[in-house]
């Protein structure tokens, strides 16, 4: 394992969470006023368990990537702790992969900058390439590279840190409807496959609903967490079946109803 | 019928039974299917259409200026003293080259040029890096950096001769004083102009302190700073030129600033422009072997290259 970066250390015997948010508060310079706060999340504690798929949902403005951020240790909380079993994997909604590396070199640094040695890299890196089924893709330049391709190539990146958590910022919300589709079904596939637990972070809530085990609203300005659901529809699930269609619609109600409440004051 | 209802339903069912390989193989085909959609095939554009289009032209343009000059030459503009004709010009080649000077000139300006360059870079390459990355380093040297860049380099050949007197350390100071700015002011503005998502992706990697200079910021720096070591080596070439014609004396040997310079004190204006044409046959020539070359496959490599 990882040494941790922040909390569980080896010796713990048993860690009981991948990632441990307790009360964290943040607040940035309020731009205008001097000296001013503004609150961007309030007394956030939230749990992901090990292997556990937690989607994070929200209107803009509820502080969603920014608790990402805290997450990831990019960020310090104003108030509150944030533990993680190990360093967490982290993927934006950018691919953000090196345009001056090939698909597979990207994947090696990754691995470089964990350790792994250097004859076992370009295995390990065909291996994950293999893994989100892009085997032919080492060699490729990223420009070289579709959407969904680069969105996969990065998905492998984020896997080679060999992360218990992957953190990931509506990485899907720049593509068209047909690969996400697409990558929901390999994203799905890959947190069975693997055991990963996912943070996952997005404003679409039938993408929250089809991927999670767990959907978690987010109020707005500050961040609170306002309601959780627990989705019970067994995986592999599409986003037309029934079960997914109704929680849809109960949870974009209540996500109304949260962004409705701000055109009164 | 009612056959084919029945079915409808335990497909509907069908998804919800973990790991069911038939799904599997039918994601790995949509995948493949768009992947191939997707991909837009790059190749090189083929010898002949390159040829065409981007040799012909130039010397097109060479061959029309010597047309133009050959005409005034023939109206006699000038007396030949002033305005030499080509062919007196090709002849001073013809004569230096049987006398085995011709590349004497041209190797020992740029061998000059080259060793003073390669200086210039391993100073003006820390220097950049720390005048990008160290807030206090930036704001006590940035300035200055970026000052020195625009006081012409000849105004460092009188102070450089009398500190170091007539001899190579001179060359290769006023060099040093034309290129590093160049060269560090290059790197600063690639590193100024590098994406936040890269550092932070490289953050989340574990690239932190010289880890990330060396694996994020120098290559996402690179077109930056490649453009910085070529306006780098034309200061280099500039200055130097200043200096060979300014400063001369026997040890230092016969540059093409030298030979210039010899030109003038023999009232040979033929001379004087074979000098001028091999100075600026040395910086194109270098310019197109090492520092467009070199450019192209960065861009290329990353898909910045705008072909067209």
């Amino acid at each position: 394992m990882t040494t941790t970066v922040t909390g569980a250390g080896e010796d713990a015997p048993a860690v009981t969470y991948a990632a441990r948010i307790e009360h964290v508060s943040k607040s940035f310079p309020a731009p205008g006023t001097p000296g001013g706060q503004q609150l961007v999340l309030d007394d956030i504690t939230l749990d992901v368990a090990p292997g556990e798929f937690v989607t994070l949902l929200g209107a803009s403005g509820c502080g969603k990537s920014t608790l990402l951020n805290l997450v990831a240790g990019l960020d310090l909380p104003s108030a509150g702790s944030i533990r993680t079993d190990g360093r967490p994997a982290l993927m934006f909604q950018e691919h953000a992969l090196f345009p001056w590396l090939t698909a597979g070199r990207n994947i090696e640094l990754a691995l470089k900058l964990r350790g792994v040695a250097k004859p076992e890299r370009r295995a390990e890196a065909e291996r994950l390439l293999d893994l989100v089924r892009l085997q032919g893709a080492y060699g490729k330049r990223v420009h070289e590279l579709s959407g969904g391709m680069r969105q996969r190539v990065a998905l492998a990146r984020a896997l080679a840190q060999d992360s218990r958590l992957l953190l990931m910022d509506e990485p899907f919300a720049a593509l068209d409807a047909i690969n996400r589709d697409v990558l929901h079904d390999e994203l799905t596939h890959l947190w069975r496959e693997t055991g990963l637990s996912v943070l996952f972070v997005t404003h679409n809530v039938r993408e929250a609903v089809k991927l999670a085990q767990r959907v978690v609203l987010l109020s707005s300005r500050p961040g609170r967490i306002a309601r959780e659901w627990t989705v019970g529809v067994p995986q592999p699930r599409r986003i037309e079946d029934s079960a997914v269609a109704e929680l849809s619609v109960e949870i974009t109600e209540e996500l109304r109803r949260e962004i409705r409440r701000h055109g009164r004051h | 019928m009612a056959g084919t209802d029945t079915r409808v339903d335990t497909t509907k069912d069908g998804p919800s039974t973990a790991g069911d390989p038939r799904d599997t193989q039918e994601l790995a085909g949509l995948e493949a299917g768009l992947d191939a959609l997707e991909s837009v095939p790059s190749g090189r554009t083929p010898l002949r259409e390159t040829l065409v289009r981007k040799v012909l032209p130039p010397l097109t343009a060479v061959a029309l200026v010597l047309v133009v000059w050959q005409l005034l030459v023939w109206a006699e503009v000038a007396p030949d003293y002033k305005l030499p004709a080509p062919s007196a010009v090709w002849d001073e080649v013809t004569d230096a080259w049987r006398q085995g000077t011709l590349l004497d000139y041209i190797w020992t300006s740029v061998s000059r040029g080259l060793l003073g360059f390669l200086m210039a870079l391993a100073i003006g390459t820390p220097l950049g890096l720390l005048v990008a990355r160290v807030t206090f380093v930036r704001a006590a040297v940035g300035p200055i950096l970026s000052g020195l860049q625009s006081l012409p380099s000849v105004a460092w050949v009188p102070p450089a001769v009398l500190w170091l007197g007539l001899n190579n350390s001179m060359m290769y100071a006023v060099i040093l004083l034309g290129a590093v700015p160049s060269i560090a002011n290059g790197l600063v503005a690639g590193i100024e102009q590098i994406p936040p998502l890269f550092l932070r992706a490289g953050r989340t990697l574990g690239a932190t302190g010289l880890r990330e200079a060396r694996h994020i910021v120098m290559p996402a720096a690179l077109p930056g700073y490649l453009a910085g070591l070529k306006q780098g080596w034309a200061f280099s070439w500039r200055s130097l030129m200043a200096a060979e014609i300014i400063a001369s004396s026997p040890d230092l040997g016969v540059g093409l600033g030298q030979l210039l310079e010899n030109g003038r004190n023999n009232a040979s204006m033929s001379q004087v422009f074979l000098a001028i044409f091999l100075i600026l046959l040395v910086g194109i020539a270098i310019d197109l072997l090492i520092f467009s070359p070199l450019e192209r496959r960065v861009l290329r490599g990353r898909g910045l290259l705008v072909t067209r």
